[in-house]
């Protein structure tokens, strides 16, 4: 097992197995007809996946923090991110605790996006 | 004559280059940099005329799925399709395959280099994949859905994502042996073979858009001079210095272990939240 490094995932087996769920809802992602689906009707959509109460709250919430402790692979993760309106950037900041425009202050050519 | 590899390219793949190009947003000032590197390495790749490209790269949750994760996954495919990887399919020609080739290099990596590769008779391609294309090479229309692309291409998909991964000195003793594969390859073929990722980056917790310069720079240095100790580099130290998501370098050192010649082009740019780099090197 790799030692943890501060602040940071380490997207592992065990880690893997805890986000399955989470992760085979964000796979479905991948169609646009189901893209369509979730952004009709989210509550059904995550039944639909057998999601724990405390996984629905976490993209009730749009919890991004949360949903990579509890195990959706940061790939997986910007598909959620895509269909909630999300980009990478938003996600980051505030996994960063920041706000999206503290975020893009610290970046070098913020218009690379 | 006997098939070679004529090209090595490590370069990066981030996303955003994807719809980038097919905005034609390639001149604006953020992105420049990034293009104008690449016109020399287009003229250089067009004196080579190279007419199949190997490319290592990982599939980001867009055709792979971890119910059954690959660690080599390799292309073994008439064409490839595009794939959707949760933003909708580029508008881009399908990626017209190599089967002979394919073939060969499965025979052999498995029964002579004993690398137990997983075969995909289907791969849908995204952007570890294209936007590595897109820089070196231009793309037609491709209104037969084939003859898009100048050089025909081979997916070999790596597990840089779901611990654990193969370790860095594995993927450059993979690529010595594709290096080898494609020497026994009776085609007379110029392959290039292009090792995609990173430079710098994390995507996800509390360090989230942690770049290192001076690491990714030195990685460049020690690509070039000495390959065969920084195959000895960990996941550990990857992740601490460079940022998690950066332990996709490992698939660099593939490019390395099967392009040996001097070096040619070089460079770094890193606008956002990942050090976007470029060496190459021929014969």
């Amino acid at each position: 097992m790799l030692r943890p490094i501060p602040d940071t995932s380490i997207f592992d087996l065990r880690l893997s197995l805890r986000g399955r769920r989470l992760n085979k809802l964000c796979a479905a992602l991948c169609l646009p007809q189901e893209r369509e689906a979730f952004k009709r009707d989210e509550e059904a959509y995550m039944s639909r996946f057998s999601l724990l109460e405390e996984e629905k709250n976490l993209i009730r919430k749009r919890d991004f923090r949360g949903l990579i402790e509890a195990g959706t692979n940061i790939y997986y993760l910007l598909k959620i991110g895509s269909v909630t309106g999300n980009g990478l950037y938003r996600m980051g900041a505030q996994m960063r605790g920041e706000s999206y425009e503290e975020f893009l202050a610290t970046r070098k050519f913020k218009d690379a996006i | 004559m006997p098939s070679r590899i004529v090209g090595g390219i490590g370069l990066s793949h981030v996303p955003s280059v994807g719809p980038v190009v097919d905005r034609n947003r390639t001149q604006e000032p953020a992105w420049k940099p990034l293009f104008d590197a690449y016109i020399p390495v287009r003229e250089w790749l067009a004196q080579l005329e190279p007419d199949v490209a190997i490319v290592i790269y990982n599939d980001h949750a867009a055709d792979f799925g971890f119910d059954k994760y690959p660690t080599f996954a390799l292309g073994v495919a008439e064409s490839y399709a595009i794939g959707d990887e949760g933003f909708g399919t580029r508008p881009l020609p399908r990626v017209q395959g190599d089967l002979d080739l394919s073939i060969h290099l499965s025979e052999a990596l498995v029964y002579e280099h004993e690398f137990d590769l997983t075969l995909c008779q289907e791969i849908a391609v995204e952007h570890g994949f294209l936007v590595p294309m897109n820089l070196c090479f231009p793309h037609g229309q491709g209104k037969d859905g084939m003859s898009g692309w100048p050089v025909r291409a081979i997916p070999l998909q790596a597990n840089v994502i779901q611990h654990p991964l193969p370790t860095a000195r594995r993927c450059y003793k993979l690529g010595q042996a594709i290096r080898s594969a494609v020497a026994s390859y009776p085609g007379d073929s110029r392959v290039v073979v292009m090792g995609t990722g990173g430079m710098s980056h994390q995507l996800q917790g509390k360090r989230f858009g942690y770049m290192n310069e001076e690491f990714d720079q030195g990685f460049l240095d020690r690509i070039e001079s000495d390959p065969e100790e920084l195959a000895g580099i960990t996941h550990r130290r990857l992740m601490e210095e460079a940022g998690a998501e950066a332990v996709e370098l490992i698939m660099w050192l593939t490019m390395r272990g099967a392009a040996r010649g001097k070096r040619v082009h070089r460079h770094y740019y890193a606008p956002m939240t990942t050090g976007m780099g470029l060496i190459t090197f021929e014969g």
